[in-house]
């Protein structure tokens, strides 16, 4: 199994890593296949748009990757745009996961919808 | 930069006493051993020393001793080579949770063959209870197969006990003794052992040669078919080259057992100090006491066995985990299962293993590096103890895979 460099980069040096205080969408999802757990904040602002994401991760190097990759992606998008964020998104991005590591990314793009949802029901 | 290898359970760096042994059976005495001619003659005879050396480390007689390809060939071996011509007798066989896969998947083919078997539960240290043993054996029962120490946890088993339990049943009694030889006393007269599998590179020498002690008399069938090589017994044309040099490291573990593992135990000690006093919410994993000199297993809580390893690369240090994200078949260890783990705990996994080079200056940096690693990666961690693990999501987990 081989990583990218920039996986690896996003491993050593994630970016987005911890709580945010005043977040009005959070998501937490399990990964079915490893048990890995995965929770992303989302600061979104009254035009609807993401100002602050950021993220927990319990998992593997992929994992870790792909939420500080996903996070930094999704961050100045609108929820529209943000709701059609896929993992193949994280996957590019990443220049590649070994095909037993895409879950990982499943994962990332789990959590942003999660949290997405959590947002609109919060505002409900 | 300078990389510390504490994976000497995965494999070790061929001594160079042992590469000078062998380099030669590549080009001067590359004779076929079953030649006639001088050519054959020399090495046949260079085999034999080395089966000497082999039977001399574990205690046995020469002609007891049979070359393979690998530990897990051996495991093979004994485990089919029993049961296939045993089997008139009976179709029941014994083993444990926690064997290696060698011979775990071995046992679970002859289940598909028509064989039953017994996996024996450990106890929270991975030890079998010899009750437990006793109540398994039945009239049919033709082989009990009890690895001697665990490759993940280190845990010893009481090999002399079993075996005596087993011996007085009239049971043949097969040991993976793979993680013990150079570790720890291996002597299979004193065992009450019938089989036992050892391997090259566990012990300073080359991958891809291993060795099964079958007592004399016991009934075996043939893995390997075709020549008469190993007296008729396992076909193929010797590895010479690998043979000799698994005598060699075979002669030096047995000379340097007692220094090596005093060593080792001293640094694993210190290493588990380090760790155990420096660390919050982390488990030792094994036997406190009755394990392998160089395993040190912990599992620390909150967070995932191949960010440890990656974290560890990174500023040099190798070691390994059992976390389901590092098994490739993302399933977490079955010996960390074994011995009561949730999944969720078993992912924190992290294995060292020392060596004979290993210093006390090596542990103390990972020691002092590994404090960081955990405590980056708990702040990096979705759960805590105020937030535990929903363990709804690991059974949903295990769910998937079985
Ligand atoms: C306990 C045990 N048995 C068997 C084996 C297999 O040995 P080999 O790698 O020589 O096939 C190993 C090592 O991988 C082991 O640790
Ligand atoms: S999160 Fe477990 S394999 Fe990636």
């Amino acid at each position: 199994m081989e990583y990218t460099d920039v996986v690896m980069e996003n491993f050593t040096c994630p970016k987005h890593v911890g709580e945010i205080e005043d977040a009005n969408g959070v998501g937490q999802v399990g990964s079915p296949a490893c048990g890995d757990i995965m929770k992303i904040f989302l600061k979104i602002n009254g035009d609807g748009v993401i100002e602050d994401a950021s993220f927990k991760t319990f998992g593997c190097g992929a994992a870790v990757a792909s939420s500080s990759m996903a996070t930094d992606m999704i961050i100045g998008k609108t929820i529209e745009e943000a709701g059609k964020f896929k993992n193949s998104d994280v996957v590019d991005a990443l220049g590649g996961l070994p095909a037993e590591k895409i879950h990982c990314s499943v994962l990332a793009a789990e959590a942003i919808q999660a949290a997405i949802e959590d947002y609109h029901k919060n505002k409900a | 930069m300078k990389r510390i290898y504490l994976d000497h359970a995965a494999t070790t760096p061929v001594d160079p006493a042992v590469v000078e042994t062998m380099l030669p059976f590549f080009t001067e005495y590359f004779g076929n051993p079953s030649s006639v001619y001088t050519e054959g003659r020399g090495v046949k005879k260079s085999i034999e020393a080395a089966r000497l050396q082999i039977a001399k480390a574990i205690n046995a007689d020469p002609r007891e001793i049979y070359f393979t390809g690998s530990g897990s060939e051996a495991d093979n071996w004994a485990i089919k080579g029993i049961a296939m011509k045993n089997q008139a007798k009976g179709k029941h066989i014994i083993t444990s949770t926690i064997e290696h896969h060698a011979v775990l998947h071995t046992c679970e083919y002859l289940e598909k063959q028509g064989f039953e078997v017994t996996y024996l539960p450990v106890d929270e240290d991975g030890l079998i209870s010899l009750d437990d043993l006793r109540n398994a054996i039945r009239k049919d029962t033709i082989l009990v197969t009890i690895m001697f120490a665990n490759n993940e946890i280190g845990t010893v088993e009481p090999i002399k006990e079993i075996g005596e339990i087993v011996k007085e049943k009239g049971i043949i009694f097969h040991t993976d003794a793979v993680q013990a030889l150079g570790n720890i006393p291996v002597d299979v007269k004193d065992l009450n052992v019938d089989l036992l599998s050892i391997s090259a590179h566990k012990i300073y020498g080359p991958k891809g040669i291993g060795a099964l002690f079958i007592r004399k008399g016991v009934p075996i069938d043939n893995l390997i078919h075709g020549g008469a090589q190993e007296r008729k017994k396992r076909a193929g044309t010797e590895n010479t080259a690998e043979i000799v040099a698994f005598g060699k490291a075979a002669e030096m573990a047995t000379e340097h057992l007692a220094e090596n593992a005093a060593h080792m135990k001293k640094l694993r000690d210190l290493l588990i100090k380090g760790v155990m006093d420096n660390i919050p919410q982390v488990r030792l994993n094994g036997h406190p006491e009755k394990r392998l000199p160089g395993n040190a297993n912990f599992c620390f809580d909150y967070i995932e066995g191949e960010s440890i390893l990656l974290s560890l690369d990174i500023i040099g240090i190798a070691g390994s985990s059992g976390s389901a994200c590092t098994s490739g078949s993302l399933d977490p260890s079955h010996v960390l299962l074994a011995i009561g783990l949730p999944a969720g705990v078993a992912h924190g996994s992290l294995r060292l293993t020392i060596g004979k080079h290993t210093t006390a200056e090596d542990i103390n940096y990972v020691v002092d590096n590994l404090i960081q690693i955990i405590e980056r990666l708990r702040k990096m961690s979705p759960i805590n103890a105020d937030c535990p693990i929903d363990d709804a999501v690991f059974d949903k987990a295990a769910h998937h895979h079985h």
